[in-house]
């Protein structure tokens, strides 16, 4: 006799239990803190910080820990906090142009006021497994910072040093009086804002900006982009109580910017000039700042009177599908029970082949007969 | 119930623009409105937006039902049901008839339900046309022109194929004579439920970010053609369990022979057939 299929909940709970041991692994190895991932997995911190649109490496080191690493499940973990937070305050546009810079550097330019900075990066290095690393006891040299990262030095934005001779589209500030608009306290509709799409790229996934930067360069939306500059380092974020009347800070964070620059042919009423694409994210991602400025201009096209061809270039298409935590749950609700489904098929598919079998067998009879 | 959480997981302002998006649903039955849909802690696709509705319209009085494919103990079911055990502490109840909230994935209860009762779907999809139109600003736009050709040109091109129209779920309907609506992936065996029932019917998309309701009493029209009238599935056997003849069935596969059995998918009204047999 059958008895339907009970325990959901034993199972579950089951299952959490194994869960928390899978994740500790083996009692024999001492277990993470916190601060080890922060301090030795920043950049995984980093882009669960991203993506997470929460600046707080504690939580995202927590998040990674409680995920067994998994960034995409800790960026939900990390969203799923954010969501329940108050807003408080909107801040003050940062100033990108005072930031303290750790790395900066050009493509455009072979030397720029403030200079090149190579800072911490894995550009020149070869990927070469460093077998010592495989030891626990590593104590890398210091290092002196460069003359040039003095505080001191002004650094300009290299946008600005083209802007002054006319030759980079200016950037049209949107009514700065207007409410800045955000996807997360009211739905996304079309066409989008320019600085809500820049809020949903900078939430996306860096691996879907990654692969739709790379096709623009296929030829799939072609931009031209010259990596005009990139910088990453600290800033301050200042908001303005409304008790007070002016700007206090309230904190430093660490965020990587990139301007592309990419031509523009110009049109019957506009010279030509350079456009921009603009990345800005949270924590050391240069890769996604990249990407993300490469889909930032794409997105402009309509708005340079460009034709809109291609997946980089679609609005809708890249905003509705940017989110890794709408599209890591949509996906894999395809595992939860579909069987009321399934069976609707299952009689469907049934019921047709009956009646083309028994259209078959009368066609048959029909041929016999003749 | 969780500490530091408030009844029922939402704040309270997310409650009133949720609430806000249901009133104004009600008000155009059918009609998807846009609402500023939350992460939960739950994934999208697995109920988010049934669970936001529920949050945003639950009380401390409610008592709760959770079904997923017909069942209260199917998994996901269970997580939900959980958590609002959880969060807002009320009662929960596997009894259609004792339930004054059901929120629901892929089914509507066999017992039909009554006045004052509320019906939450869990939608994954909310636009009925979008596999014939991906872009949300043109189906947008057919909704507002209440421009339904597609739909039906589909459903006659269903019969031109296959002599009949080849949805099983999700079968589209006609809100009050107005908008064409997604009924969530139910089997169209439920859909003649739909119409005119005497509870309030909420559908919440959360990833997609859109909630509709059905007001009780409304008109619910399967699209059919008058040649080719609406038609729900039928089985050639009864329920093995409790005998009903009535009900949807799930096909249950019970060893390597391909030996099968079918049982009614809503377990509640079969073990009640059940116990009154007894």
């Amino acid at each position: 006799m059958y008895v339907a299929v009970k325990g959901g909940e034993a199972a579950i709970d089951a299952a959490h239990k194994l869960l928390a041991l899978a994740r500790r692994g083996s009692a024999d190895v001492a277990e993470l803190s916190l601060d080890q991932i922060s301090e030795q997995l920043g950049l995984a911190v980093d882009r669960v910080m991203a993506e997470g649109s929460l600046y707080d490496k504690r939580l995202a080191a927590l998040a990674i820990k409680q995920a067994r690493g998994d960034l995409v499940e800790a960026i939900f973990l990390l969203r799923a906090f954010r969501t329940t937070l108050p807003r408080l305050a909107e801040s003050e546009p940062l100033n990108t142009a005072n930031m303290a810079v750790h790395r900066r550097i050009s493509a455009a330019f072979k030397d720029l006021p403030g200079g090149q900075i190579l800072g911490p990066t894995f550009d020149y290095t070869h990927r070469l497994l460093d077998f010592a690393l495989a030891e626990t006891e590593n104590q890398p040299e210091a290092v002196a910072p460069p003359a040039s990262a003095d505080a001191n030095v002004p650094m300009p934005h290299v946008a600005s040093l083209l802007h002054q001779e006319g030759l980079i589209q200016p950037e049209a500030a949107e009514d700065e009086t207007a409410p800045v608009a955000d996807l997360t306290r009211d739905p996304l509709s079309f066409p989008a804002s320019r600085s809500l799409r820049l809020q949903n790229l900078a939430r996306g996934d860096e691996g879907f900006l990654l692969a739709l930067g790379y096709s623009t360069q296929r030829g799939f939306g072609n931009n031209h982009p010259f990596a005009g500059e990139i910088r990453i380092g600290a800033v301050e974020v200042e908001i303005v109580p409304e008790e007070l009347g002016f700007p206090i800070a309230i904190g430093t964070i660490t965020i990587t910017e990139c301007e592309m620059i990419n031509q523009f042919k110009g049109s019957k009423d506009v010279a030509p000039m350079f456009t921009r694409g603009y990345g800005l994210v949270f924590g050391e991602s240069e890769r996604k700042a990249m990407a993300m400025a490469l889909v930032d201009r794409a997105l402009r096209a309509s708005e340079l009177g460009e034709e809109v061809i291609a997946p980089a270039q679609d609005e809708e298409f890249v905003m509705m599908h940017s989110d890794n935590v709408e599209a890591m749950g949509f996906v894999q609700h395809l595992k939860l029970p579909h069987y009321v489904d399934f069976q609707g098929e299952l009689v469907m598919v049934r019921e047709l082949r009956a009646e083309r079998e028994k259209s078959l067998q009368s066609q048959k009879e029909e041929k016999s007969h003749v | 119930m969780s500490k530091g959480y408030n009844f029922a997981y939402l704040d309270e302002q997310t409650k009133r623009m949720i609430r806000r998006a249901i009133l104004k649903g009600v008000a155009i039955p059918g009609y998807q409105v846009p609402f500023a849909s939350r992460e939960m802690p739950l994934p999208y696709g697995w109920g988010t937006g049934g669970i936001q509705v529920t949050a945003s319209v639950i009380g401390p009085n409610d008592v709760l039902k959770v079904i997923d494919q017909g069942a209260d103990d199917t998994t996901n079911a269970v997580s939900i049901r959980r958590f609002f055990a959880r969060t807002a502490g009320v009662k929960t109840t596997e009894r259609t008839s004792e339930a004054s909230l059901i929120q629901t994935r892929h089914r509507i209860p066999e017992q039909p339900l009554k006045e004052g009762q509320i019906l939450v779907y869990q939608v994954p999809i909310p636009e009925p046309l979008r596999w014939m139109e991906p872009r949300e600003t043109e189906t947008r736009k057919m909704h507002a022109l209440a421009e339904y050709g597609v739909m039906h040109v589909k459903l006659y091109e269903d019969i031109a194929r296959f002599g009949r129209i080849a949805s099983s779920y999700n079968y589209p309907v006609l809100v009050h004579g107005r908008y064409v609506m997604a009924p969530s992936p139910i089997p169209k065996f439920d859909n003649p439920k739909m119409d005119r029932m005497p509870a309030l019917q909420l559908f919440g998309a959360g990833r997609e970010k859109r909630i509709y309701a059905v007001p009780p009493y409304t008109s619910v029209k399967s699209l059919d053609f008058e040649d080719h009238p609406f038609e729900v599935q039928r089985w050639d056997k009864p329920c093995e369990l409790c005998g009903a003849s009535d009900t949807y069935l799930d096909e249950v596969i019970t060893d390597d022979q391909g030996a099968r059995m079918f049982v009614c998918s809503d377990s509640d009204a079969c073990q009640e057939r059940q116990k009154g047999a007894a």
